[in-house]
C-alpha cells in the first residue's frame, strides 16, 4: 500500500515523542508544588506512613491529581479528534453534542438537593454527573438513529447545539433554586478540579474510559475515510452507520467521565486536537494516539500551573488550559498560515 | 372708609416666602427623618438585629433567605441579593428599605422611585455592632441598639475572657466541601467575621496570611499547613449522626494532619455561623467550646 511506511515512521516518531514528554511529564509534575518535600522522605520506609508529610503530599495530593490530569487530558482530546472527525467540523469539542452539559445538569442536581451517597467508593456529585452524560448520549443516541433517514452532520450538529442549550437552561433553572452555598459549591465544581484526593475515583473512571479506547482502538482507517465524506466512505465498503455509533458513543464515553471525573475543563478537546494535527498531519492512525498523549501532558502541565503560579492557592485549571493554549495556538496556527 | 387692598410690604413678602420655605423644609425635614414604620429588610442579617432591637412589628417585608427568627415566615418575601423583585417591594409601600451594598441596580431603582435606604454590607466583627447602632439611629430607636449592641459585646467579651491565656490551637475553619471526599474543600481566609469569630474564641487561624474570605484548598495545603483543629460549618436540616460519623471519616485519608491525628475533627450544624447578625454570640460560643472545652466547665 502506497504510504504505509512513512505512516509508519511518523506513528513511530511522534509516539515516541509524545509517549517521552507525557512519561516526564508523569514523573516530574509530582515532584513540584506548592510545598517543598524531600524525596528522599518520601520513599522512606522507615517512617510510617501515618506520620510522614512528606510521603502523603506525594502520594495523597500530587500523585492521583496527575494521573487524573494525564486521563482526563488523554480522554478529552480523544473525545475531540472523534468529534471532529465524525461531524467533519473543525469547530466541534467534547462539549458540542451535550454530553458535557448532561454530565453538568447531573453535577447540579446533586449539588442543589446535597445527594450524600457512595457507590464502589465514588461519591454522588461525581456519580450524578456520569448519569447526566450517559442520559445526554442517549437521546444524541436516538437522534443519531433518527439520522438514517438522510439527515445529515449538520443536522446532528444543530442538534447537538440544541441538546447543549436546553440542558444548560434546566442546570441554570436548578441553580435559579439552589441556595447560597450551594450555588457557591455550583461555581466551583463548573470550574473544573483535578485534586481527586485519592486513587479510588480515577480507577472507577478509567473503566468507561477504558471501554471508550477500545472503541476508538477500532477507529483510525474509517475515521480517516469519514472525515472526507460519507458518500465516499461508503463507496469503499465502509459501514459509515456502524462505525458512526461506534465513534459517537466512545467520545461519549469518555467525555462523560473526564467531565464526572474533575468537572468540566474547556479548551484541552478543542485545541489539542488541532495542534497535534498541525505537528503531524491528518492520517488518524498517528493523530489518535499523539492526541491522547500530548492532551494527558499538557493537562498535566496545565495543572502543574495553577497548583504553582499563585501558591499557595490556586487557579483553575480550565483558566490555565485557556490562557496557555490559546496563545499558542494562534501562533501556530499564523506561523503556518 | 374706601376699600383698600391690602398691601402687601415687600418685607411681608420676604417674611412669608420665608415661611413657605420653612414649611415646605420642615415637611420635607419630618419625611425623611420620621422613624420609619414600614421596613422592608433583604438581608437575613439585618432582619435578625430589627428582631434584637424589639422593632419586627415594623417590618413589612423579607428576603427569601430569610429563616430566622421561626417569625419571619408570616412576612412577605421580595426575593434575595441577587433577584430581589423590585414591583414586590414597591407594592409594599416601603418608608425604608435595607439593602446591600452591592445591589447597585436595585438601589438605582429604589432611588427613582424616592424610597429611602439604608445601605449594608458586612465585613468584619467589629461591622456588626457598628451596623446595629447605625441602624438603630436611622429608624429611631437608638437606645434599644445600644442596648442590643452591648448585649452581644459583653457575652463576646465573656468568651475572649474564658479563653485568654489558653493555648491557642493552629485551627482550619471549613465552610463548604463536597460530601463524602476532600475535594472542593473551601475555608475561611484571613479576612471578615468567621475569621474574626474564630481567633476570638482562642483559635489560631491557618489562613491567617491569606487576606481572603474564602480559599478554596488542596488537598496538599491541608497536608502543608497541618491544623490541629479542623472545625467544619453545615447549614440547613441536621444530618444524621451517621452521616456525621462517615463524613468525619473521610479525614482518615490524611493522618498525618495533627487534626485527624488527634481526632480533633468537628462538624457544627446551624446557620448562625452564616449570618453576620446578633446570633454571632452562639456561633463563638460554639467555636469556643470545641477549642476549648475545659473553660466551660
Amino acid at each position: 500500500m502506497p504510504g504505509r511506511p512513512d505512516v509508519r515512521r511518523r506513528l513511530a516518531v511522534s509516539l515516541a515523542a509524545f509517549g517521552t514528554l507525557t512519561l516526564l511529564a508523569i514523573l516530574l509534575a509530582p515532584l513540584v508544588g506548592s510545598t517543598p518535600i524531600r524525596l528522599a522522605r518520601v520513599f522512606d520506609r522507615s517512617i510510617p506512613f501515618a506520620d510522614n508529610v512528606d510521603a502523603q503530599i506525594f502520594f495523597v495530593a500530587r500523585l492521583p491529581r496527575v494521573l487524573a490530569a494525564a486521563l482526563v487530558g488523554a480522554a478529552l482530546a480523544l473525545a475531540g479528534v472523534v468529534f471532529q472527525a465524525l461531524l467533519r467540523n473543525p469547530l466541534a469539542s467534547p462539549d458540542t453534542l451535550g454530553v458535557s452539559a448532561g454530565a453538568a445538569l447531573g453535577a447540579v442536581l446533586a449539588i442543589t438537593f446535597n445527594a450524600d451517597f457512595t457507590l464502589l467508593g465514588v461519591t454522588a456529585v461525581p456519580l450524578a454527573s456520569f448519569a447526566g452524560s450517559i442520559g445526554a448520549l442517549i437521546i444524541v443516541y436516538g437522534l443519531s438513529a433518527a439520522r438514517r433517514r438522510g439527515t445529515s452532520t449538520l443536522v446532528l450538529l444543530l442538534a447537538g447545539v440544541t441538546l447543549t442549550a436546553l440542558l444548560s437552561a434546566i442546570s441554570a433553572f436548578v441553580r435559579y433554586l439552589a441556595d447560597f452555598t450551594e450555588t457557591l459549591r455550583t461555581v466551583r465544581w463548573l470550574m473544573g478540579s483535578l485534586d481527586v484526593g485519592a486513587f479510588t475515583p480515577i480507577a472507577v473512571a478509567a473503566v468507561p474510559m477504558g471501554i471508550a479506547i477500545t472503541g476508538f482502538a477500532m477507529l483510525p482507517r474509517i475515521l480517516d475515510l469519514i472525515s472526507m465524506g460519507a458518500e465516499s466512505a461508503a463507496a469503499r465498503g465502509v459501514d459509515v452507520t456502524r462505525a458512526e455509533r461506534v465513534a459517537l458513543v466512545s467520545a461519549s464515553l469518555a467525555t462523560g467521565s473526564a467531565v464526572a471525573l474533575a468537572g468540566p475543563i474547556g479548551f484541552v478537546g478543542i485545541v489539542v486536537p488541532h495542534l497535534v494535527r498541525l505537528l503531524v498531519g491528518a492520517d488518524h492512525r498517528v493523530v489518535l494516539p499523539a492526541s491522547a498523549l500530548f492532551g494527558a501532558s499538557f493537562l498535566i502541565g496545565c495543572d502543574l500551573v495553577a497548583r504553582i503560579v499563585f501558591a499557595p492557592t490556586e487557579v483553575p485549571v480550565g483558566v490555565v488550559t485557556a490562557l496557555i493554549g490559546g496563545p499558542f495556538f494562534l501562533w501556530l496556527l499564523f506561523r503556518h498560515a | 372708609m374706601a376699600a383698600v387692598p391690602p398691601r402687601v410690604t415687600p418685607r411681608a413678602r420676604t417674611v412669608l416666602a420665608l415661611c413657605v420655605l420653612g414649611v415646605l423644609c420642615g415637611s420635607d425635614y419630618a419625611r425623611t427623618q420620621a422613624a420609619p414604620r414600614r421596613i422592608i429588610s433583604l438581608i437575613p442579617a439585618t432582619t435578625e438585629m430589627l428582631f434584637d432591637m424589639g422593632v419586627s412589628d415594623r417590618i413589612v417585608g423579607v428576603g427569601t433567605f430569610d429563616r430566622f427568627p421561626a417569625e419571619v415566615s408570616r412576612f412577605p418575601r421580595v426575593g434575595g441579593l441577587l433577584d430581589p423583585n423590585v414591583e414586590r417591594i414597591l407594592s409594599l409601600k416601603p418608608d425604608l428599605v435595607i439593602v446591600y451594598d452591592t445591589q447597585t441596580d436595585l438601589i438605582a431603582q429604589l432611588g427613582r422611585a424616592g424610597l429611602q435606604m439604608f445601605r449594608y454590607r458586612h465585613q468584619g466583627l467589629p461591622d456588626i455592632v457598628q451596623t446595629m447602632r447605625a441602624l438603630g439611629t436611622r429608624i429611631g430607636v437608638s437606645k434599644e441598639a445600644e442596648a442590643a449592641a452591648g448585649r452581644i459585646e459583653a457575652r463576646l467579651a465573656d468568651v475572649r475572657r474564658r479563653v485568654e491565656g489558653r493555648a491557642r490551637p493552629r485551627t482550619l475553619l471549613i465552610f463548604g466541601r463536597e460530601p463524602g471526599s476532600l475535594r472542593r474543600i473551601e475555608a475561611s481566609g484571613g479576612y471578615g467575621f468567621l475569621h474574626d469569630l474564630l481567633e476570638l474564641a482562642g483559635g489560631n487561624d491557618v489562613l491567617s496570611d491569606l487576606r481572603r474570605q474564602s480559599v478554596e484548598m488542596s488537598t496538599e495545603m491541608v497536608l502543608a499547613r497541618a491544623p490541629e483543629v479542623i472545625i467544619e460549618l453545615q447549614y440547613g436540616d441536621s444530618p444524621r449522626r451517621q452521616q456525621i460519623d462517615s463524613e468525619l471519616r473521610v479525614w482518615d485519608a490524611l493522618p498525618s494532619v495533627p487534626a485527624v491525628r488527634s481526632k480533633q475533627v468537628h462538624l457544627l450544624v446551624g446557620d448562625e455561623f452564616v449570618v453576620p447578625g446578633p446570633r454571632i454570640v452562639q456561633a463563638a460560643e460554639r467555636f469556643a467550646r470545641v477549642l476549648h472545652p475545659g473553660a466551660f466547665k
